[in-house]
C-alpha cells in the first residue's frame, strides 16, 4: 500500500466488521492506491447514485451488499431509481424491468439510507456546507456541491459511492485537497448583453459551452453581469456535466471559492484564456436540437428535478391555459417536492393544464416513454444532450416559456431572440 | 515486430487487440451501449464504431458518474473493450476494473499514456498491452 490504514480501518479491511465493511473497505483501497492518495478522510454525508437500476451487474452488486448486511456509516441520501414507484404502471414500463428496478431501490433502502430519490440532494434538507468532507455520486450534484456551495467531493462513481458510505471514508484526493480546486482556465463572457444573460435559457448554454470547450480543466467565468439564483446554478451544473467532464468551475464574484479572479486561481495566472461570444451561445443552442420543424410530441421539465421555485414559475405561465391534447407535458421532480406541490394546491393547477407529474425517477433512467413519442421539447440541457443517444429520440431546446407556448400550441415556437432561435 | 510504448499500468493486465482511438472525451452512459458495445453518442466521432473486444483509447471519460456502472455491465454482458488506454489516471475507468476483477473475476487492463504519446495512436492498429504497461503497435 502507498498509504497507512489507520487501526480502524485495517480492521475493515480484515473483516472484523463483517463482509459488506470489507468489500467496501477493499475497493475504496484499491482505488486510493491508483489515485496516488496518502490517507483516508472521514466524510459527513454520502449520495448514493448506484440506486438506478441500468443491468444486471449493478442489481447483483447492490443484493450482494445487502445480504452480507451492509449499512452506511454516515447519512446518506439516494439518487433517482429506475421507476417511479406507485406509478410506474401508467406508462410504457415493462414489468420485469419494474421489478428489477425496485429491487435494487429496497437494496439500497435496506442499507439504513434516507430515501431522498432525487438528483437534486442539494435542494432537500441534506444540503451540505462549506468545507465539508462528502463522498456524492451523480455529475450535476458533485458539482453543484463543489462549485456552489463550497463542500468537498469528487465526482463518485456509481458503486464506489455506495463503498465511501459504508465505511465512511474516502481517499484523500482529487477535488478535497484544496490546491486541487483551483481554476487553470478563464472563460471571459465577450459582449453578451444583460439580457441575454437574464434569459433563461443562458446559464443552459453557458453550461454547454463550458462542458464541451473545458476538457477536464477547471474553468473560471468572468463577466458575468447578473446574480444567479440556485436554479441558473443548478443548470450550467447540469448542463456542463453532461457535456464534458470538468471537475468543478468557479464563477468570480459569485461562487464561494472565488470572490476575487486571484482567489478562483489561488494565486497563479490562467494556463488558457477562451472567449465566449454570442456566436458561441447561438451555436450551443443549435448543437442541442436535433429535430427538424415543428412536430412535437411531448414537453418534459425536471433535469435535474424541478425545485418548487421552478414550479411556481411554471404555474405563472400555465394559468388558465390548456396543454394541446396532442402534446403531452410531463414534469419530473423529487417526491419531497411533489409533497410540496401538491399541498400548496401547485399540482392541481399543474393537472388542470393538463400536465403529468413523475417523481423518483427521470425519462433517461426510466424506459416510460411510450413508443409514439418521438419529437420531445426541453428546457433542461442535461435531457437535450441525452435523448438522441439514450432514448433514440429528438429533441428541441428551448427556454421554460417556449416549452408552455409549444405546448399550448401543439407544434415548437421559439420566440426569436436577437441572438438565439 | 513494431513500435513500442511505455505506459503506465493503472490496472495492470495483458491483453491484445486492434486499436479504436478518440481524440475526445466519452460518456459510457449514453455513449455506449452496454449489450453491444457499440458508441451510440451520436454528437461523438466514433458513433456507430463497435468497441467490443478492441482497445479502446480515449483521453478521458466525461459527464455522468454512471460510466463505471454501463462499462462493469459490458464486461457482465461479455461486450467490453479488450482494455481502455486513456491520458493519465481515468478513475471511472479504473474503478471498472478494479469492479470487473471483484465481482466477476475478469481482467480489464487499464493503461495511461501523456498526451503526446496517446497522439500517436491510430484507429485499427493492431496492439498488444503487457503486463508492465509496455504497449507493442503492430504498425505494419
Amino acid at each position: 500500500m502507498a498509504f497507512e490504514l489507520t487501526v480502524a480501518e485495517q480492521a475493515l479491511l480484515d473483516g472484523k466488521d463483517g463482509p459488506a465493511q470489507q468489500t467496501a473497505m477493499s475497493i475504496v483501497a484499491q482505488i486510493a492506491e491508483v489515485q496516488g492518495a496518502r490517507k483516508l478522510l472521514e466524510i459527513t454525508q454520502a449520495h448514493i447514485d448506484a440506486t438506478v437500476y441500468v443491468g444486471d451487474a449493478g442489481l447483483e452488486f447492490a443484493e450482494r451488499l445487502a445480504a452480507q448486511g451492509a449499512k452506511v456509516a454516515v447519512p446518506s441520501t439516494l439518487n433517482v431509481g429506475a421507476i417511479d414507484v406507485h406509478h410506474w404502471h401508467e406508462w410504457a414500463v415493462p414489468p420485469e424491468w419494474a421489478s428489477k428496478a425496485l429491487r435494487q431501490m429496497q437494496a439500497y433502502e435496506s442499507m439504513g439510507t434516507t430515501p431522498t430519490w432525487t438528483c437534486a440532494p442539494y435542494q432537500t434538507v441534506h444540503r451540505p456546507k462549506y468545507g465539508q468532507h462528502i463522498a456524492w455520486g451523480e455529475s450535476n450534484a458533485a458539482l453543484f456541491a463543489n462549485s456552489v456551495i463550497g463542500a468537498r467531493t469528487e465526482c463518485y462513481a456509481d458503486m464506489l459511492d455506495i463503498c465511501c458510505a459504508i465505511i465512511g471514508r474516502v481517499p484523500a484526493t482529487g477535488l478535497h485537497l484544496r490546491a486541487n480546486r483551483a481554476g487553470n482556465l478563464l472563460l471571459q463572457l465577450i459582449e453578451i448583453p444583460r439580457k441575454v444573460q437574464e434569459d433563461d435559457t443562458f446559464f443552459t448554454l453557458l453550461g454547454y459551452i463550458m462542458g464541451r470547450t473545458a476538457g477536464n480543466n477547471i474553468p473560471v467565468v468572468e463577466g458575468l453581469l447578473t446574480e444567479p439564483d440556485d436554479d441558473s446554478l443548478k443548470a450550467l451544473a447540469a448542463t456542463s456535466g453532461s457535456s464534458g467532464g470538468i471537475p468543478m468551475f468557479h464563477i468570480i464574484g459569485v461562487t464561494p471559492e472565488a470572490p476575487t479572479r486571484e482567489a478562483a486561481f489561488q494565486g497563479q495566472s490562467p494556463e488558457e484564456i477562451l472567449d465566449i461570444t454570442m456566436e458561441e451561445l447561438r451555436h450551443a443552442w443549435d448543437e442541442l436540437t436535433t429535430a427538424d420543424g415543428a412536430h412535437l410530441d411531448m414537453v418534459v421539465l425536471g433535469s435535474p428535478h424541478l425545485s418548487i421555485d421552478e414550479i411556481k414559475r411554471l404555474i405563472s405561465m400555465t394559468e388558465g391555459k390548456h396543454a394541446h391534447p396532442d402534446v403531452q407535458f410531463l414534469v419530473t421532480t423529487s417526491r419531497a417536492v411533489a409533497h410540496l406541490a401538491e399541498q400548496s394546491g401547485a399540482m392541481e393547477r399543474l393537472r388542470t393544464f393538463g400536465a403529468k407529474v413523475t417523481v423518483d425517477t427521470c425519462i433517461l433512467t426510466t424506459p416510460m416513454l411510450p413508443e409514439d413519442v418521438k419529437v420531445l421539447m426541453t428546457n433542461a440541457g442535461k435531457f437535450a444532450y441525452y435523448i438522441p443517444g439514450l432514448l433514440s429520440r429528438n429533441v428541441v431546446f428551448g427556454g421554460m416559456e417556449d416549452c408552455v407556448r409549444s405546448a399550448i400550441e401543439g407544434r415548437v415556437h421559439l420566440e426569436d431572440r436577437l441572438w438565439g432561435k | 515486430m513494431g513500435q513500442v510504448i511505455y505506459s503506465r499500468p493503472v490496472i495492470p493486465g495483458q491483453a491484445e487487440g486492434n486499436l479504436l482511438v478518440s481524440s475526445e472525451p466519452l460518456s459510457f452512459w449514453g455513449g455506449y451501449d452496454q449489450h453491444s458495445g457499440e458508441i451510440i453518442d451520436r454528437r461523438h466521432h466514433l458513433s456507430g464504431q463497435n468497441a467490443s473486444g478492441r482497445i479502446l483509447a480515449l483521453p478521458f471519460t466525461r459527464g455522468s458518474s454512471t460510466t463505471t456502472t454501463i462499462l462493469v455491465e459490458a464486461v457482465r454482458a461479455g461486450v467490453a473493450p479488450a482494455a481502455l488506454i486513456s491520458t493519465g489516471v481515468d478513475k471511472f475507468l479504473a474503478l471498472a476494473a478494479i469492479l470487473a476483477n471483484e465481482l466477476y473475476g475478469h481482467m480489464l487492463p487499464v493503461v495511461a499514456l501523456q498526451a503526446d504519446e496517446f497522439k500517436e495512436l491510430t484507429s485499427g492498429i493492431h496492439a498488444i498491452i503487457c503486463h508492465d504497461g509496455t504497449i507493442t503497435l503492430k504498425t505494419s
